[in-house]
């Protein structure tokens, strides 16, 4: 039997990061810190530390990716790794070699860390059952599941805006059925105990039982902000046109669209975050996206802190050496 | 040639029987029990000694992968490992490649489980050609052949042609055995719908997906005059229907697979793709109202649905792993624990795993009495084992109650009055 939360080891530390869920709060506190000591190293004339030196760190995409693939190498060779990139759309596996033989290949390699992102839910946590006991697993996003190290940069992004997270109302706007980001970012925000936490969406677009997740649930985009402090938009796919969820992304934008106009009824320091890539004029209007209110940029370049962080936390370094 | 079984409590429920007494079996059929028969003499006696004896076991859902999926398992494996478990009589669904709508895909079968010897086997024609839920199969032809019943599995039938192969079926004296599932609504869903699929983000079966299709079977059947049985229910609403139409007076029947009345969708846990099965696991709920629906007979049967695996089938994300379980093994073990929880007393229990699933499928079997033949089960009730990947027999090792600790035990099973099976040898 598959032991129950495999990503810490025996100590309660974290061995692999395979999903918010089940993290102490002073666990996210911890790589939160830690991501803090790291942000310097980016305005550094020489921007390296030493801490990895020697590892090697497979970025394992069966998707594509831009953003979350180029952070994860900056981060992993700011910290002096050595990083392999395997493109496995064009790789082995469309050959007929098995996930399982890919891995075995890449172990047999000595690499001491595997970034993976999968379509299916559950992937992360599959290669983490089976890799060598020396190597440790990131999930950089898994089907509908968990992308951990975005709501960790995104919890990071928060809290240098607004200090704590007890007081805060946060929202999350869009496609939370499908989106891994939304169930991460649920699990980071109720650990770190927020006021309130709410979704928005129309009900094709929330996953059945989304209350037992300790979510308030909103189909009016006005009500579901009012007053909220964080306004997180979600990236919408075109294929949801498709299956019968929504009509069009014209209608969408109408009802859920985030325009200056509907942003009012958050509070006027309300922050505005989105995932990335941003479909303008769909999730959210150019004047909100670009505007004084929006993070979205923010996120971005705190993903390579927060990455950093988690790197040097799993591969058992403590991160405390950077800000020498 | 006689064989006695001596001082055991014999359990036949088909026909009331509950009492210590020896069993005579002589030429393969029993001859006799309490006393012994005018001029028998027993070549061999099995101490039965604080032990049950009762019907070989009928299991309604065996997939013995062969003819087509030989690296899962074959007749010979799965045989073995119905011996080990006390059943004497298997019905394999059609789902196999090539799918059994043909005469000789079943004489094929039979030919090769009278070889191997160690359980009976008998095979579910398909209800369309090809399992394609288009062309009607040649059901007459089947039934001759030895098919005990059509079925098309989990491939999807519109209502239209689902009328008009019950109405055939009908004609044809065959019962059709049904498993219901909504394929639309089921869409890429692999597991329940709920808190569980949630917070996992895989996608999810609505509990609608089995009651829908439920609803609409009934309708048919009642509009076809057939008689049927819905396979493997996994939902507390879908029990509700066919206890409802049961009651009136609808020819219908259903089963549960032993898997559904001790897991639900909790088990899953992080992603366990042992605990990925159709129909999926449900809720709690679900799973005390399959039991309940036991307590009060409108469920009449308990399954393995047994599904061996090869290893790689599991050894996947768990939306891309396979479902099914290597159940056969648990079957009594499992039963038994419904008795220590209540659900069930233990005639009735047996009941529910020899004569009510043998009447589903219209034979002559689940039963002691004299002349049938001698299928029987021996297990000791107080033999407390632990259920290990070792001592598995089937080709899969794809079970979720691998480690648990279990009281109850088969010791022997008889086939046709031959030892098939005993523990320890």
């Amino acid at each position: 039997m598959i032991p129950q939360n495999i990503q810490l080891d025996s100590q309660g530390r974290l061995r692999h990061l395979l999903t918010i869920e089940g993290l102490k709060r002073q666990m996210i506190v911890d790589i939160l810190d830690a991501a803090e000591s790291f942000t310097t190293v980016g305005g550094q004339a020489v921007k390296k530390v030493p801490l990895l030196r020697g590892k090697a760190i497979v970025n394992l995409f069966f998707e594509p990716s831009t953003r979350t693939l180029t952070t994860f190498e900056l981060a992993a060779k700011r910290l002096s790794a050595d990083v392999l990139k395997i493109n496995v759309g064009t790789s082995a596996t469309n050959k007929g070699e098995s996930l399982l033989d890919m891995l075995r290949n890449l172990e047999a390699m000595h690499c001491d860390m595997f970034v993976v992102r999968h379509a299916e839910s559950g992937a992360a946590h599959f290669i983490a059952s089976q890799v060598a006991p020396h190597i440790s697993v990131i999930n950089a996003g898994d089907g509908r599941h968990a992308h951990p190290t975005q709501a960790l940069l995104d919890m990071f992004t928060i809290r240098r805006h607004k200090k704590e997270f007890a007081p805060l109302t946060v929202a999350i706007v869009g496609d939370i059925m499908h989106s891994r980001v939304a169930r991460s970012q649920i699990h980071a925000l109720t650990t770190l105990g927020v006021s309130e936490l709410r979704v928005v969406a129309p009900k094709t677009l929330i996953p059945s039982h989304a209350s037992t997740l300790g979510v308030h649930v909103f189909h009016d985009l006005t009500e579901g902000i009012r007053d909220a402090d964080v306004v997180i938009t979600l990236r919408l796919q075109k294929e949801r046109m498709e299956s019968a969820l929504l009509p069009s992304e014209h209608e969408y934008f109408q009802q859920y669209g985030l325009t200056p106009e509907k942003l009012k009824a958050a509070k006027p320091d309300a922050i505005v975050m989105h995932p990335g890539p941003i479909n303008r004029g769909v999730e959210v209007s150019s004047e909100v996206a670009d505007g004084p209110q929006s993070v979205i940029l923010e996120q971005v370049t705190n993903g390579i802190a927060v990455r950093m962080a988690v790197m040097s936390m799993v591969l058992g370094r403590a991160p405390e050496g950077a800000a020498q | 040639m006689g064989l006695q079984i001596k001082n055991g409590r014999v359990i036949d429920p088909a026909n009331n029987i509950d009492t210590v007494q020896d069993v005579f079996i002589e030429q393969g059929r029993i001859a006799a029990l309490g006393k012994a028969p005018a001029g028998f003499t027993a070549q061999t006696q099995i101490d039965a000694s604080g032990q049950i004896v009762c019907p070989g076991f009928v299991d309604l859902c065996v997939r013995l992968r062969e003819p087509g999926f030989e690296h899962k398992g074959n007749i010979a494996t799965e045989s073995r490992a119905a011996a080990k478990s006390g059943v004497t009589t298997v019905c394999c669904p059609p789902d196999t490649n090539p799918v059994i709508d043909t005469p000789g895909t079943i004489e094929h079968i039979l030919e090769r489980a009278e070889e191997v010897g160690l359980t009976k086997v008998v095979v579910l024609g398909a209800l369309t050609q090809g399992l394609a839920g288009k062309q009607l199969s040649e059901m007459y032809g089947l039934k001759k052949a030895g098919c005990v019943g059509v079925s098309n599995a989990y491939h999807g039938v519109n209502p239209q042609v689902m009328r008009r192969a019950m109405e055939y079926a009908a004609s044809a004296g065959l019962t059709v055995f049904i498993n219901a599932e909504d394929a639309s609504l089921r869409a890429g869903g692999c597991m329940h719908e709920g808190q569980v699929s949630v917070r996992l983000g895989l996608p999810g079966i609505p509990e609608c997906a089995e009651t829908i299709a439920v609803a609409r079977e009934l309708q048919l059947i009642e509009l076809a005059g057939v008689r049927a049985h819905f396979c493997h229910l996994s939902t507390a609403r879908a029990a509700q229907l066919v206890a409802d139409a049961r009651r009136d007076g609808l020819p219908v029947t259903a089963d549960v697979s032993i898997s559904h009345l001790f897991l639900t969708e909790m088990d899953i846990g992080f992603f366990d793709s042992n605990c990925r099965v159709k129909p999926p696991l449900r809720t709690q709920r679900d799973r005390e109202a399959l039991r309940a629906a036991l307590t009060q007979r409108s469920i009449s049967a308990i399954c393995s649905d047994h599904q061996p695996h090869d290893v790689d089938a599991k050894l996947a994300p768990f939306p891309s792993s396979e479902p099914g379980i290597s159940a056969i093994e648990t079957l009594l073990p499992l039963t038994l624990r419904l008795v220590e929880a209540g659900s069930l007393s233990l005639p009735d229990a047996i009941a529910c795993i020899t004569a009510q699933p043998a009447a589903i499928l219209g034979l002559d079997a689940g039963r002691l009495s004299v002349g049938s033949a001698a299928d029987v089960c021996i297990f000791d009730p107080e033999r407390q084992w632990n259920f290990n990947r070792a001592q598995m027999v089937s080709y899969g090792k794809n079970s979720p109650f691998l480690g648990w600790e279990f009281t109850g035990c088969v010791t022997y099973t008889l086939l046709d009055g031959k030892l098939v099976y005993q523990l320890g040898e």
